[in-house]
């Protein structure tokens, strides 16, 4: 057997408008698509990051406590999911994978119903069609085929309705799942068509405790060239060259142009989620790199060059993330567990004799108890 | 005799299958460096070298279909699936591809490869990741499926497995993992392919595998408490299935309850309903009951309680058979 593949996947410079302390580097392809970022919305920004880190926070703290089943921590991908989610439109619909709590919240999504079904009383949080976001997928890679198709439905539309909004469909997913047959075939769908799809792949380093160099020999941006999509790699802990990079792909989506790609290059600070030990894996020193990449630290270094972050920012901030922790604990708490005929619930749309016999049976079971 | 967890049992199960047997390889998604997710190979890359237990890229049709070609090769790949419910990316390997091609080489070639899938609830875990997907491949002509109920049977079971020159699917009871037993390293005791009385009884005969064993036992304790004797066998292997030892509790007992977390729908509980229906009926003083999971998909954590047959649910039915 080979060695299994080792080499840097991160040799190609990614996209990078903030440098590590949030420097802004000038460049004539990207800066007109973030013109608009003023002092506000960057402020904007910044709380967004610091609620979902917090959002995060007390999701793991709930869980070691107890109170929910599982979580996946976000913890250092705050940019990317915050840049993504921040560029789309409402009429947008993103397909995502199990971590992104930061694009959820973007998509107005209760901070409460991101734990329902980490709490284990759900098997979806929302309702997809309010948010534009579907229930996150735990099955890697299979979102990004729902995109293409959702993105293929948007093109039928248009072409039959030119009034039709030019939505796009995103699909997340992660640095492993770009091995999956689901994510290969999505994009040669996308491709076909020319759908108004954007594959965002956030590559945190890792896929549990497998190192991206397992999944891949070159950049993952390197591949859908072979596609023919158009790619992009991304500094995913800068907000700002996120934004720029995410409202590139999307304007041309809308103009007609077809898919796209962008690999947001990051790292997950914490386990894979709470059930998971990274120290059997993973060297501390590299923890400590990114470390210093960190993407909130970041924006604030930029927010400061620009005079635009003082005590007051940091202090409203604060006050408004220890108020949503503070919800969100007290929600979840408060959340009733479902009632046990729910199991016979919504299995099919139509009528179904055979189960409603099941339903009528286990409730007469139960009423046994009780008498 | 050594006590071991279930999954210590499977892990040197597999240990002694590697040193046994230079072809034997692990495949399988974080199965090298972290020993998997729930340390079934826990050492093995460390003892054997990462190219007898390879980490794999995270695509399960890749790992399927590749341990086919390294059978060809003479290998004997013994592939993890993370989780019951990630299976079906491979699921074509698996079925359109694994499980026929003997019959396609007419033969000539086998295909020794194992499949490990831990299955099944109880340990409140979200979508996926508690299934009993074994009727699919209970199903497919050409696999052969097994599970064990206990550390003693993993550690045979596995090596049995690997040795077969059929494919195997190897469905590890997940909530039992970390649950002690006895272990006898010299002596194997039955067979994969054998099903067994694990308690003698007179008056109903109980069937059920993997961690539906634990309750069926359970629940023959409560019902010996009331005043009546329950045997219990455990199944074993699943596809094929061994009829015999059901067949001769029956013939004494007359009445049988099948059991099992997964769907009733089309499964192996009802594959063996209808086989004794079929075989015992003049044997029979009930129909023969099943308890399953319901035909829904596997419920939130909170409501496993609901879905997963218990001790409270298989007595229940105990009493309906006994009552005709
Ligand atoms: C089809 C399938 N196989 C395996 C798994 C188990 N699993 C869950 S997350 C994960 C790693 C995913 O890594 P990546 O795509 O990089 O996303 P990340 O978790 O890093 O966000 C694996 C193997 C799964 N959920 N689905
Ligand atoms: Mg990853």
């Amino acid at each position: 057997m080979p060695d299994a593949a080792k080499p840097d996947a991160t040799t190609q410079d990614p996209v990078r408008l903030l440098d590590e302390h949030g420097a802004r580097t000038a460049s004539d392809r990207y800066d007109p698509l973030i013109a608009d970022l003023d002092d506000h919305a960057l402020a904007g920004l910044y709380e967004d990051m610091v609620l979902i880190r917090r959002i995060d926070a007390e999701g793991m703290a709930l869980q070691r406590q107890g109170e929910l089943a599982l979580w996946p921590p976000l913890l250092g991908q705050e940019a990317a999911q915050i840049g993504l989610g921040r560029a789309l439109r409402s009429d947008d619909f993103v397909f995502s994978s199990y971590r992104e709590h930061g694009v959820a919240y973007c998509r107005g999504v209760a901070p409460v119903d991101l734990l329902r079904v980490w709490r284990g009383v759900s098997v979806s949080g929302w309702d997809p069609f309010e948010a534009g976001m579907a229930s996150p997928q735990v099955i890697i890679g299979a979102q990004a085929l729902h995109a293409t198709g959702y993105a293929m439905g948007i093109q039928n539309d248009r072409e039959r309705d030119p009034a039709t909004p030019d939505s796009v469909a995103v699909a997340c997913f992660g640095d492993g799942a770009m091995s999956e047959g689901d994510v290969n075939e999505a994009m040669v769908f996308a491709a076909t068509y020319q759908a108004p799809v954007v594959f965002f792949c956030q590559n945190n380093q890792y896929a549990i405790s497998e190192p991206v160099s397992l999944q891949t020999r070159v950049p993952l941006a390197d591949r859908p060239a072979g596609f023919g999509i158009p790619s992009a790699r991304v500094d995913g802990n800068d907000v700002l060259a996120v934004t720029a990079v995410v409202r590139e792909a999307l304007e041309r989506a809308r103009g007609g142009g077809g898919p796209g790609f962008i690999e947001a290059v990051t790292y997950r600070m914490g386990p894979h989620t709470t059930a998971d030990d990274p120290t059997r894996y993973r060297d501390p020193a590299e923890l400590e790199l990114w470390s210093a990449r960190d993407p909130i630290q970041r924006l604030r270094a930029h927010l400061e060059s620009r005079g635009a972050f003082g005590p007051e920012l940091e202090e409203s901030v604060a006050a408004r993330a220890d108020q949503v922790a503070a919800e969100l604990r007290a929600g979840c708490i408060a959340m009733p567990d479902p009632d046990a005929l729910e199991v016979f619930a919504d299995v099919y749309a139509e009528p179904h004799a055979e189960l409603d016999r099941q339903r009528a049976d286990y409730a007469r079971y139960l009423g046994g108890f009780v008498s | 005799m050594t006590e071991l967890t279930m999954a210590k049992a499977i892990n040197a199960g597999l240990r002694a299958a590697l040193a046994a047997d230079e072809k034997v390889l692990l495949m399988g998604e974080d199965i090298g460096t972290l020993g998997g997710v729930f340390r079934v190979t826990e050492g093995l890359k460390a003892e054997f070298g990462e190219g007898r237990v390879l980490d794999t890229p995270l695509a399960e049709s890749g790992i399927v279909g590749t341990a086919i070609g390294l059978a060809m090769r003479g290998y004997r790949p013994v592939c993890e699936v993370q989780f019951d419910g990630f299976i079906y990316p491979g699921f074509d390997q698996i079925t359109s591809q694994l499980a026929k091609l003997t019959y396609r080489h007419e033969g000539s070639q086998s295909f020794p490869v194992v499949i490990r899938v831990p299955y099944g609830g109880h340990i409140g875990a979200v979508e996926h990741h508690q299934e009993s997907p074994e009727a699919y491949f209970a199903h497919t002509a050409g696999l052969r499926s097994i599970s064990p109920a206990t550390p003693h049977d993993a550690y045979w079971m596995i090596q049995d497995a690997i040795a077969s020159n059929d494919p195997v699917m190897y469905f590890e009871p997940k909530s039992r993992y970390q649950r002690r037993g006895e272990v006898d390293l010299e002596n194997r005791g039955a067979a994969m392919h054998e099903s067994r009385v694990v308690r003698e009884g007179t008056e109903v005969t109980l069937v059920g595998h993997g961690a539906m064993v634990a309750v069926l036992l359970q629940a023959a304790d409560i019902a010996a408490e009331e005043g009546t004797s329950v045997e219990v066998i455990d199944l074993r292997s699943l596809s094929p299935i061994d009829y015999e030892p059901i067949l001769a509790s029956v013939q004494k007992t007359g009445r049988l309850v099948v059991a099992q977390e997964a769907p009733g729908n089309v499964s192996v509980g009802s594959e063996v309903a209808a086989t004794i229906a079929e075989r015992a009926f003049y044997s029979l003083e009930a129909p023969v009951l099943r308890v399953s999971g319901y035909d829904t998909p596997f419920p939130p954590a909170k409501l496993e309680g609901v879905y997963l047959p218990d001790a409270d649910r298989v007595l229940e039915a105990v009493d309906r058979s006994l009552a005709y």
